[in-house]
């Protein structure tokens, strides 16, 4: 069992700094978000009282940024069925357990490591956390968002057999989790219904803590924000591995 | 002394539908210890879906199948331990190397390290890839692909080697060194070799023991001799021909195959 996690998640990391142009334009896209949501509605949040608006962006768009590489990264099952290498891993006398686990665990390291890339750029052009101390728990909200939207995109990868379905995916599943997840606006002032929905999205709880440990805001509180989460990579990891290990390669 | 020999594949009554279609139609056969075992047919016949379902990747229908005496549905761990796999389709990592595919495999199949390196080495030289280990696999050619393949089917040792069409898209020299390779261990170890090809020449060459699936049955089984003889041919491919017919089996196979686009499509 270790030896097919250690396998599986080893390989993502190799994968991963081998290939520059993928870990840079999918550091395009927060980036962009980021400055376009910076400039135009730096000004406004301020007048409107809210403060300095980069503090409240930049957990949002760390978040963003690991939400969308581990939703991606977990879905290179679809790769890995269509090249055949998932038959080498199903073929193995090891429990697809270990396979699943070392898939979720490089995703979410690899998603990590975007994280703190856009943490560090956010450093550059202004950004500074309230706390170096709460720092490593910052980190640790970082790797649960890698952690569960890994397991949610192997979930869903386990039951599609190709690439049609991915922007599909992409626009009616992760972009709405992303803008109900308070990662660009307030929470605060939402309608009821759609303040319900975000009640209920795991991500609102992450982008909360990361808000909670990088600039001492926070909407839920500390001990929502780690609870939902670790409850939701729970639920989702168990279908996903159920899932998983039902694929018929 | 060759009857003697116990089973180490036993297939009774093997039965798989998709949707209706039946791709293995109740097939009974063995594989004795130590045999070089060829699975002939015509596309579409049915040899992979019995090799997907010896190798554990998909459930039958009914019937049974042993494979180093565990239960290919019951006792999958054990079944994977004994296998060696060269699939008809790659399934290498592209963007990997070729040495971190034969070290990632070494690692899933617990080969220790100490026996590992020297192994991946030995077998990389053997295949000729070994000044490339380091090249990623996308750069590789399909015939290099190929030996790359059955060079990490082998790092584990194992008891069965299962090899669907292995030589397609190779040429000469390479099949002929990848058999010489087979048959050396088929002696020196008692590997049992189970593989389909379509150059049924191959086949007479190498094969102790042919069976040969036509929709779904087995029609023949036996020696290439007990086959040549009972079909009064002169050659392997002229009984096979004799006992499957001339037509040309698109209809059935793309049948079988459209259906199984299909599945893919809308599962």
């Amino acid at each position: 069992m270790l030896n097919a996690i250690y396998v599986l998640w080893i390989r993502q990391l190799k994968k991963y700094f081998r290939s520059r142009a993928r870990m840079l334009s999918s550091l395009g896209q927060p980036l962009l978000f980021l400055v376009a949501f910076w400039f135009g509605f730096g000004p406004i949040y301020q007048k409107a009282g809210g403060g300095n608006y980069l503090d409240f962006l930049v957990p949002g768009i760390i978040a963003m940024s690991i939400l969308f590489t581990a939703v991606f990264t977990g879905m290179e099952v679809i790769w890995d069925r269509q090249f055949g290498f998932l038959k080498e891993t199903m073929v193995a006398p090891v429990p697809r357990l270990g396979i699943f686990i070392g898939r979720i665990l490089g995703g979410a390291t690899v998603s990590l490591m975007q994280g703190v890339i856009i943490f560090i750029i956010a450093l550059f052009i202004g950004f500074r956390p309230e706390s170096i101390s709460l720092l490593p728990l910052a980190f640790i909200f970082m790797f649960l968002i890698g952690l569960l939207f890994t397991a949610f995109g192997t979930a869903i990868a386990s039951v599609l057999d190709d690439m049609h379905a991915f922007p599909v995916i992409t626009n009616f599943l992760i972009m709405p989790l992303f803008f109900l997840s308070g990662a660009l606006f307030p929470l605060d002032g939402l309608p009821g219904s759609i303040a319900l929905i975000s009640y209920f999205n795991p991500l609102s709880y992450c982008v909360d803590g990361l808000r909670a440990t990088l600039v001492m805001t926070s909407h839920f509180g500390i001990i929502a924000d780690l609870f939902w989460p670790i409850a939701s990579i729970a639920l989702i990891s168990s279908i996903g591995a159920y899932l998983f290990s039902r694929i018929q390669v | 002394m060759e009857k003697t020999k116990a089973d180490i594949i036993k297939v009774t009554n093997l039965v798989k539908r998709f949707n209706g279609f039946t791709a293995v139609d109740n097939i009974s056969f063995s594989v004795k210890k130590s045999e070089i075992f060829a699975f002939l047919g015509p596309n579409g016949a049915g040899k992979t879906t019995t090799i997907r379902i010896l190798t554990t990747l998909l459930k039958q229908t009914d019937g049974s199948a042993f494979v180093n005496g565990y239960d290919v549905s019951k006792d999958k761990n054990n079944v994977r331990k004994s296998l060696g796999i060269v699939f008809q389709d790659p399934s290498l990592d592209d963007d990997l190397t070729a040495y971190e595919n034969m070290e990632f495999h070494g690692i899933l199949y617990s080969v220790q390290s100490n026996i590992r390196k020297p192994r991946i080495e030995q077998l990389l030289r053997f295949v000729g890839l070994w000044e490339r280990k380091d090249d990623l696999v996308k750069k590789y050619s399909g015939g290099m692909k190929r030996r790359l393949e059955i060079a990490r089917s082998l790092i584990h040792h194992p008891k069965i080697m299962f090899l669907d069409e292995p030589t397609i898209g190779l040429d000469p020299q390479t099949r002929k060194n990848i058999w010489d390779y087979l048959k050396k261990l088929n002696k020196k170890e008692g590997m049992t070799i189970f593989f389909t090809t379509h150059y049924i020449e191959e086949a007479e060459k190498v094969a102790d023991t042919v069976a040969i699936i036509d929709n779904g049955s087995i029609i023949q089984h036996g020696t290439p001799l007990k086959l040549k003889k009972e079909t009064r041919s002169s050659s392997l491919e002229d009984a096979f021909l004799k006992l499957t017919g001339r037509s040309i089996r698109e209809e059935e196979g793309s049948r079988l195959e459209n259906m199984r686009l299909r599945r893919r499509v809308w599962r």
